[in-house]
């Protein structure tokens, strides 16, 4: 217990210690939410749509919370590159414990983060429909941050090196950002886009976050956590055992 | 203490460790000494259960690795031949993670980091991130932490590199005392000949993935009639260089202390 504890916490110190990484990390949604969020909300309200501001900001916090978590994840990869992580690996202590703590501190740190991209969107106009929203909306934070620390602890666990990395993070994250629903409505999609976006967790994860915020659904409360939390499962598990498969 | 029977390791076509066969005594201090790419390091990673051996057994304390990770693991402390510290934590932090990982009570833990640090004279630096400390300092760290929880077994891979001869002497008379105090078996590598023939009750001598001699340094000065164990060494090793081509995790962390030492 004690073991999870205090790797959970180191991955919880490595958010707080690096003030610049924790605002660069803001830097992106911001700018989208800045850009974008004014940017098409005179095209949106005219389609009828209501503000695009109130629409995007739940995607913004899944697309958040997912590269937070996600990274931490991964950084398995940079610790066993620059061996912090063999001391880890000899130690008398079970692998899952170690998979765990890294998991859920890199999932804390990814739930940190859409906090404060939540007061972010705040800032700039975007109003949950009330504060009890914002409790829900909670869940499905966790859930997203989960499911993706632990497909980071599945690649970072899997890759050699850090050239892959960075193909993994292009091929990977983006298209998983952009074909979630985040940026638009899922309604009405080509039959191919329908299909990507439904295959994608990630989409769920924006699905509940944007219900239960501004109460605007395309799938429901059920299906969501039900299926954020299979691909949890099945992500956890996977992350474990990759996890206890790595030689160095 | 320790019993290898034909141990090997391919990396895919390459035999980076070619059967070999070895034991080490309760209580013995073992020098596992061979030019670069020998495979020292490769072996010391299949005895501390971080790498699989291709073929062979091990035994740690009539314990086999392989199938008994936990308990064979509770049985030794390592220190690597490269770093293993986590730059971004406090070097106390680093020794407080190490006595969690090897469940030492909390102030049985105090205790010893407060007496390691000392020892390797970094108590007074015990709160700056380990990524400021020269590279002297890190390694007294490392060896600070693998000496933390009083394993049965220690193996130290270069303990030695990077070292300022005071740190040196500091490191092998702490070492020998906790072999004669505490009768911890000791298997070490280093370059350092003189070292090793100071130390070492008995010397292992690896070349190309084979044990190509063992014995105590009076015995392998004898059988290759040669007076000093460097001698001895090259007599048994030939003089040529080996051309190890680096990997590419060593080139990634050169890279990365360049990154680092720019920052
Ligand atoms: N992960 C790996 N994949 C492929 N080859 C490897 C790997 N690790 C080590 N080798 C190769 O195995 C051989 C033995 O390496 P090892 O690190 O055990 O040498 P060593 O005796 O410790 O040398 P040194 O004195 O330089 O530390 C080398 O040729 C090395 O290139
Ligand atoms: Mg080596």
């Amino acid at each position: 217990m004690n073991v999870i504890y205090i790797l959970w916490l180191r991955e919880l110190k490595r958010f707080l210690r690096s003030p610049v990484q924790v605002l660069g990390s803001l830097a992106q949604p911001a700018f989208f939410l800045l850009a974008l969020g004014f940017g098409f909300n005179p095209v949106f309200e005219k389609a009828g749509q209501g503000s695009y501001m109130q629409f995007m900001a739940p995607g913004m916090i899944g697309m958040t919370v997912l590269i937070s978590s996600a990274f931490s994840g991964v950084a398995v990869l940079w610790d066993r590159q620059f061996g912090s992580l063999k001391e880890t690996l000899v130690a008398p202590v079970p692998r899952l414990y170690i998979m765990i703590g890294r998991t859920f501190g890199g999932a804390t740190v990814g739930v940190l983060q859409g906090v404060l991209i939540l007061l972010l969107c705040m800032v700039t106009g975007f109003r949950p429909q009330h504060f009890s929203a914002v409790v829900s909306g909670f869940g499905f934070v966790a859930m997203i941050a989960i499911c993706f620390a632990a497909l980071g602890m599945i690649i970072g666990s899997t890759l050699k090196d850090m050239q892959s990395f960075n193909v993994v993070a292009n091929f990977m994250v983006m298209p998983m950002v952009f074909l979630s629903g985040a940026f638009y409505p899922l309604d009405n999609l080509p039959l191919i886009l329908s299909v990507l976006t439904r295959i994608n967790p990630l989409s769920y994860g924006v699905d509940g976050l944007r219900g239960t915020l501004i109460g605007h659904w395309h799938f429901n409360y059920f299906l969501d956590m039900t299926l954020l939390s299979c691909v949890g499962a099945v992500f956890l598990i996977a992350g474990a055992y990759s996890f206890s498969k790595i030689e160095i | 203490m320790i019993r290898v029977d034909n141990l090997t390791k391919t990396f895919k076509a390459f035999e980076a460790v070619k059967g070999i066969s070895f034991h080490v005594a309760p209580g013995e201090i073992f020098a596992f000494l061979g030019p670069n790419g020998a495979g020292k390091t490769t072996t010391i990673k299949m005895l501390t259960t971080i790498l699989r051996p291709s073929s062979g057994t091990v035994m740690l304390d009539g314990l086999d690795p392989e199938h008994h990770k936990m308990a064979a693991r509770k049985k030794f402390g390592i220190v690597f031949q490269d770093s293993s510290l986590d730059g971004e934590q406090t070097a106390y932090e680093n020794m407080e993670m190490h006595g969690v990982l090897y469940h030492m009570p909390k102030k049985v833990r105090a205790e010893r980091i407060e007496r390691m640090l000392t020892t390797f004279e970094l108590w007074d630096r015990r709160k700056d991130y380990v990524k400021k400390f020269s590279g002297g300092m890190k390694r007294r760290l490392e060896i600070a932490r693998g000496l933390m929880h009083s394993p049965k077994i220690l193996f130290l891979d270069e303990p030695t590199l990077g070292l300022d001869p005071q740190s040196r002497n500091q490191l092998w008379t702490h070492v020998k005392h906790l072999n004669e105090t505490e009768n911890t078996t000791i298997f070490l590598t280093t370059h350092h000949l003189d070292e090793a023939d100071r130390v070492a009750h008995r010397i292992g001598i690896m070349d190309h993935g084979l044990l190509i001699a063992q014995g105590t340094s009076a015995e392998l000065k004898e059988q290759t009639n040669t007076s000093t164990l460097e001698d001895a060494f090259l007599a048994l090793t030939g003089s040529s260089l080996r051309d190890e081509d680096a990997s590419s995790t060593d080139q990634l962390r050169d890279y990365a202390q360049i990154q680092g030492s720019i920052k």
